[in-house]
């Protein structure tokens, strides 16, 4: 039978490498789902990604793919959308190639709101290397190499982004396939710099050291844990206590960077040729 | 711009107007001593020519906006000096991999580390060779003059398209900042090469195809023309997806490093003067090679049969003209060099027991002056009665 989305996948690519109960496939999933929602031109349509197991999706989609080097997908897809604008470039990451490695070229995409969608693929470890602490970890949960727990502090991604002037930012979870969906639309749909967080699970190398030994264990711990945006405004400090909120939270529209670089081009053409 | 009249160009501003005339129509960069001029400039000009210039948060992001700017069909650049060359270095062996075309520009100054920015060297004749990890050849350029740094970055840009590589165009400070009168030769005489294109349709294209002849290079589609291919860092196969097959992986390993190798021929070759009869040679290149110049033209003034050997291209280490100076018994091989001794090491390989390979090196800023070359080469050729 076929899939109803194969004509977004290399079929002949599969089976893919993330292992039984990872949270990577539903995300994949969302992300193709969200592209047929909208009907994006998959010729126009170009996603790249850094280094890690999220950043493997890209392979087996059927777009102009582009894996590059540990956390610099962000600057590779910046030259991308510089060079043509006309192109949809969607970014996958990880929590470690965007936030660790690749946190530089995270805020100042944000910064200068370059229409990237970019989808992080938070499963709060580095999974590709077998489980060692990410920036996202929390404070005291397990790794390998937190084997006394976590002593850091985790950045809350979304934080991040707005503070350093993200004009769209939205987070959901594996566990909220459905939500997860309308999101990354919402994301493709904007014009300008879209970070999505979305959240997954990681059973092998986080799950199982942190008591959370199946993946329905930790869908579920998503499911408990995550509170509506609009839930999440009502809520005192002390509700919010361990809990996350989903949904947009920041849309503040500002114009895209590479429209004001085209008229920027305009400008010098015609200053360029009254010189001449 | 101004073809066919004469102007005073610094060695920086002839690299970008170079860089204009061959269709650069991307640039990525950092600041950077003694490079920034040509950041500057390109922010400058490219916007008049249809171009893209984007000030990147660091030297790695400016090397990989190149990268994706270049997959996106446009021809891409960047500038930079030793410390930013070195963290561009994963993501220049990334476009070797990926067969990225693109030109990187390090106008060398005086390191390790931060060293003298304003002050010049030729420290990178190493890094440029061997600064990535892994096995791979690369083409490395070296002008000797402003003229030059125009006509190299023309030829550099002709060459990563055609080889589908990263080259190098390795200035230093003296040429990068030195001001020439130059005539910069018009644009219809210029040899400009178009990225080739894939004949055939996106079902068929390989964009990493084998054709079994190393000379031969997959053209390469640009992203958004529907092709739909994959480009990873990965050792990949003909189609570009990720492999663990060590035949593949070895013939694409190879394919990359021979598809450059056996191109020597192509690549631009020595300048040769006074070569035919001389008894001492003089190896030199990049800003140094003006002193060596003049020191071989003061030789012969005083009846000394010096001649020079001038490497444009540095990278491959192309060895025809060594080898037929090595034929001729020659007293010596004088290699200056604004180092402790890079490029002197091939010359050495070549030239084996043939004759003494002295090295003239200055490290610190100064640059090497004619005489002291002049000096060795009367040494060499009248030993003991030379003072």
């Amino acid at each position: 039978m076929a899939l109803p989305l194969e004509k977004y996948l290399r079929v002949g690519k599969l089976p893919h490498i993330w292992c039984p109960g990872c949270g990577h496939g539903i995300i994949t999933q969302a992300i193709i789902r969200a592209i047929d929602e909208l009907g994006l031109d998959t010729q126009k349509t170009v996603v790249v990604s850094g280094i890690g197991c999220s950043s493997r999706a890209p392979g087996y989609m059927n777009f102009d793919t582009l894996h590059t080097t540990h956390g610099r997908a962000i600057a590779f897809a910046t030259g991308i959308k510089m060079a043509n604008p006309e192109l949809k470039v969607i970014v996958i990451t990880g929590d470690g190639d965007a936030a660790a490695i690749g946190g530089n070229h995270l805020i100042h995409a944000a910064r200068r709101n370059i229409g990237l969608t970019v989808i992080c693929f938070n499963n709060n470890i580095y999974g590709m290397t077998s489980g060692q602490y990410s920036p996202l970890t929390p404070t005291g949960s397990y790794a390998s190499t937190a084997p006394y727990g976590m002593v850091e502090r985790p950045f809350d991604l979304c934080e991040l982004v707005k503070g350093a002037g993200g004009t769209f930012v939205a987070r959901s979870t594996a566990y909220h396939a459905r939500h997860l969906t309308n999101v990354i639309k919402d994301a493709l749909k904007y014009d300008g710099f879209a970070f999505v967080d979305a959240l997954s699970q990681c059973p092998t190398y986080f799950g199982r050291r942190n008591r959370l030994r199946t993946p329905m264990d930790m869908l579920n711990w998503m499911r408990d844990h995550a509170v509506s945006a609009s839930s999440w405004e009502k809520m005192s400090p002390e509700e919010r206590e361990g809990k996350f909120p989903i949904g947009v939270l920041v849309n503040q529209p500002s114009r895209e960077l590479t429209k004001v670089y085209g008229e920027i081009l305009a400008q010098a053409r015609k200053e360029a040729g009254a010189n001449a | 711009m101004k073809e066919g009249k004469p102007r005073l160009l610094l060695g920086n501003e002839a690299c970008v107007e170079g860089a204009i005339a061959a269709g650069l129509k991307f640039f990525a960069g950092y600041p950077i001593t003694p490079s920034t001029e040509i950041a500057e400039l390109c922010a400058q000009y490219l916007p008049q020519v249809g171009g893209k210039f984007i000030q990147m948060e660091d030297e790695i992001a400016s090397m990989a906006a190149v990268c994706g700017a270049s997959l996106a069909g446009v021809k891409s650049m960047t500038a930079t000096s030793g410390p930013g060359f070195s963290l561009k270095q994963e993501n220049i062996g990334f476009a070797v991999q990926a067969e990225i075309p693109c030109v990187v520009v390090d106008v060398q100054r005086v390191g390790p580390s931060t060293g003298m920015p304003t002050s010049a060297a030729q420290g990178d004749v190493m890094q440029s060779r061997w600064g990535t990890h892994g096995d791979h050849e690369i083409v490395v350029l070296s002008p000797s003059s402003v003229l030059e740094a125009y006509t190299l970055t023309v030829t550099a840009f002709n060459i990563a398209e055609e080889l589908r590589t990263p080259v190098i165009l390795l200035m230093d400070e003296m040429v990068g900042h030195l001001r020439e009168k130059v005539i910069l030769p018009d644009r219809s005489e210029l040899m400009v090469k178009a990225r080739p294109k894939p004949d055939l349709p996106p079902g068929q294209y390989k964009p990493y195809a084998d054709y079994g002849d190393p000379a031969k290079v997959a053209p390469l589609a640009a992203f958004g023309e529907g092709y739909r291919f994959h480009v990873t860092g990965l050792t990949h196969g003909e189609d570009g997806f990720p492999t663990n097959n060590p035949d593949v992986g070895a013939r694409q390993i190879k394919r990359i490093s021979e598809k450059i190798a056996s191109r020597k021929k192509d690549l631009p070759q020595p300048e040769e003067l006074f070569t035919d009869d001389a008894e001492v040679f003089v190896f030199a290149f990049g800003g140094t090679a003006r002193s060596a110049k003049k020191a071989v033209r003061d030789a012969r003034a005083m009846g000394l049969k010096a001649g020079l050997i001038r490497a444009i291209t540095v990278w491959p280490f192309l060895e025809e003209p060594l080898l037929r100076a090595k034929a001729k018994k020659p007293k010596a091989v004088i290699v200056p060099e604004m180092n402790l001794g890079q490029i002197i090491l091939p010359v050495k390989r070549v030239m084996g027991d043939a004759c003494p390979v002295i090295g003239i090196n200055k490290v610190g800023g100064r640059y090497i002056e004619p005489d002291e070359i002049l000096d060795a080469i009367k040494e060499a050729i009248l030993g003991g009665s030379a003072s």
